[in-house]
């Protein structure tokens, strides 16, 4: 474990776009873990200040349709949206590792099953079943579109690490294994495993990013939780009380500013991962 | 080889449609409260449906045959697909979901279509200069610059423009595909309209997809001049620039036109959250209102489009794939 964060500091100090990547989430994790305390929560209430106000010195991003005060409420957002993508991401991951491990290392009929429903899900338009099922969900809670988003977006992780499984179960060092009459168990654990952490880790990145994108979609559509406060949600009010057309930029250009940190954040972590991974592309880049 | 190729990936799109039409059956039933049922009561009772709904609600119970056993049901809802019959919107009747669907696909069409090949064209060029090795390095970083673009969702990006272009300096309009009041027809006007409208649409698309096509081919170009080629057409004295064009991005080009063929199947979902943001009167925008109105035969309706579109799509592609690159039948086995 120590050689493990050993290797990953020396990985961060000569990768710099890796090095920026996680900079900018670990900022825009702790300002979302330490933002909710700092806030005043009835700020966050509609109809708690003068609506459509202008930012100023007590609203410092000014006050959206309702009354809310927009700062309060990105503060509220940012651990829901942050949440959701977590837990989709986790699920996702969860589900594609296992699935491509096991598809991998069995192969045959399990494989074939695998490796279909993976091709079938893929074709399948993703925000087609998602619109479907939000639009029939009686109450929408941030868990529930977690658990909605990660169901349709498990299929990259499987594809990866069953490609990875693959190729390192016919390297040299797992035969000896295998010869020297290690389990199938332990040889997944002990001697495949560690070898495809760095691909798991790009894959998580990926699975988080993409449920972002998909909740934030979603929620845009107006398909979010509607009781709970998430950057998704904001826009779909500011878009649906014409905050645009209003010219009332305090209220859907911040949730807009923070979007885009997050997803330049999982890409240049996803970029930087991928380099190390790869280290064909990394030499030139 | 070819032939069991394609039966496997005919087979594939059949069970993808097969799929696709059983979910979009069973979703609404699985649910709790019947929506449809819920939502036509509430219409019937508030008789704001629009003149007479029994026409309406006799479509409905044929289509669904509510005393029916549920298979029964499954029957007549594959039926009404294949007759293409996909019944009437809720809320505008006597609009039928066909003619609601046909309204709205030339304009997603056009506007995806134009912006997906400009995208491809602009950002191919800028990947294969950023991959160069010998592109000055201001040059290299700005392309990293608009890369980093392509990661903040399309419709953001087109809120930002909407309020600068459109609410500041008043310089494209806010929203809709045509001037209010003009009737479409052809003529110059019409087209002008048309173009005045979908600029700022067109333009949150291209500027976020750009750096997206510009990543793939800096990745597969980079990939590319690492080959032997490549050093060998070196050594024979060729052009820096002849080398860059004909060998690394003429190679590196192939990945990106299967993206394309993708990118073109996918054109019918992927700008619904423009088209919503700038009222562009596209599938997007219809599949928002149907949602907003909870508009079920609509929404269902476009979701097939959608996914039977993306279904034959990849088939097709699966088809050309093997004519650009031989290597992928043998591999697919």
């Amino acid at each position: 474990m120590r050689n493990l964060l050993s290797l990953a500091a020396a990985e961060l100090t000569r990768n710099r776009m890796l090095l920026a990547g996680v900079a900018l989430l670990a900022l825009i994790l702790v300002l979302a873990i330490v933002g909710p305390l700092l806030v005043d929560a009835s700020q966050a209430k509609v109809g708690a200040t003068i609506p459509r106000s202008p930012p100023d010195g007590t609203h410092w991003l000014g006050t959206d349709g309702q009354g809310r005060d927009v700062f309060t409420v990105l503060a509220f957002a940012m651990p829901q949206t942050l949440k959701i993508g977590l837990i989709a991401g986790l699920i996702s991951l969860s589900v594609g590792v296992a699935l491509g491990l096991i598809a991998g290392f069995s192969g045959g009929i399990v494989d074939t099953v695998i490796r279909l429903a993976s091709d079938v899900m893929m074709t399948i338009p993703g925000i087609a079943i998602l619109v479907l099922v939000a639009s029939n969900v009686r109450e929408m809670t941030v868990e529930l579109m977690a658990v909605i988003v990660a169901s349709l977006s498990w299929m990259v992780a499987t594809r990866t690490i069953r490609a990875q499984t693959l190729s390192l179960r016919e390297r040299g060092y797992v035969q000896i294994a295998r010869l020297n009459g290690s389990s199938g168990l332990k040889l997944i654990f002990v001697e495949v495993m560690p070898n495809l952490l760095p691909f798991i880790a790009a894959s998580f990145v990926i699975a988080v990013s993409s449920a972002m994108l998909a909740t934030i979609g979603l929620e845009a559509l107006g398909l979010g939780p509607q009781n709970d406060l998430t950057l998704g949600m904001t826009i779909y009010w500011a878009q649906f009380y014409g905050a645009i057309i209003r010219g009332m930029w305090w209220w859907w250009g911040p949730p807009i500013l923070v979007i885009a940190l997050i997803f330049i954040g999982l890409m240049l972590t996803s970029a930087g991962l991928d380099s190390f991974v790869n280290k064909r592309l990394g030499a030139s880049s | 080889m070819y032939a069991a190729y394609v039966a496997r990936r005919f087979g594939i799109m059949l069970l993808v449609i097969f799929l696709a039409v059983s979910i979009n059956f069973a979703l609404p039933r699985l649910m709790p409260g019947d929506p449809i049922q819920a939502q036509l009561s509430q219409l019937m009772a508030s008789g704001s449906g629009g003149g007479d709904v029994s026409a309406m609600v006799q479509s409905y119970q044929e289509r669904f045959g509510l005393d029916q056993p549920v298979w029964h049901q499954y029957i007549a809802y594959w039926q009404s697909i294949f007759s293409l019959d996909l019944g009437y919107s809720l809320i505008n009747y006597p609009e039928k979901v066909n003619t609601a669907i046909l309204n709205g696909l030339p304009w997603t069409l056009g506007l995806l279509g134009f912006a997906t090949l400009v995208s491809f064209t602009l950002g191919t060029l800028l990947g294969g200069i950023i991959g160069w090795p010998r592109t000055p390095r201001f040059a290299r970083n700005l392309g990293s610059g608009v890369m980093l673009l392509s990661s903040v969702p399309y419709f953001l990006i087109g809120m930002i423009l909407l309020y600068v272009f459109a609410i500041v300096f008043k310089w494209f309009p806010a929203g809709g595909g045509l001037p209010f009041g003009l009737n479409a027809g052809l003529n110059l006007e019409t087209v002008r309209g048309v173009i005045w409208h979908g600029t700022l649409p067109a333009l949150s698309i291209i500027l976020a997809e750009t750096g997206a096509w510009a990543i793939g081919m800096r990745g597969m170009l980079v990939s590319v001049l690492g080959e032997d080629y490549i050093t060998f057409a070196e050594a024979k004295g060729n052009q820096p620039r002849r080398i860059l064009t004909r060998y690394g991005m003429r190679n590196a080009l192939l990945p990106q036109l299967t993206k394309l063929a993708l990118a073109l199947g996918h054109i019918v979902s992927g700008a619904i959250l423009v088209e919503v943001i700038f009222s562009y009167p596209g599938i997007g925008f219809r599949l928002y209102q149907a949602i907003q109105s909870k508009d079920y035969f609509v929404l269902q309706g476009i979701l097939l489009l959608l996914s039977v579109s993306i279904a034959v799509a990849m088939f097709v592609l699966d088809l050309i794939y093997p004519l650009i690159d031989p290597r992928i039948t043998s591999r697919g086995q």
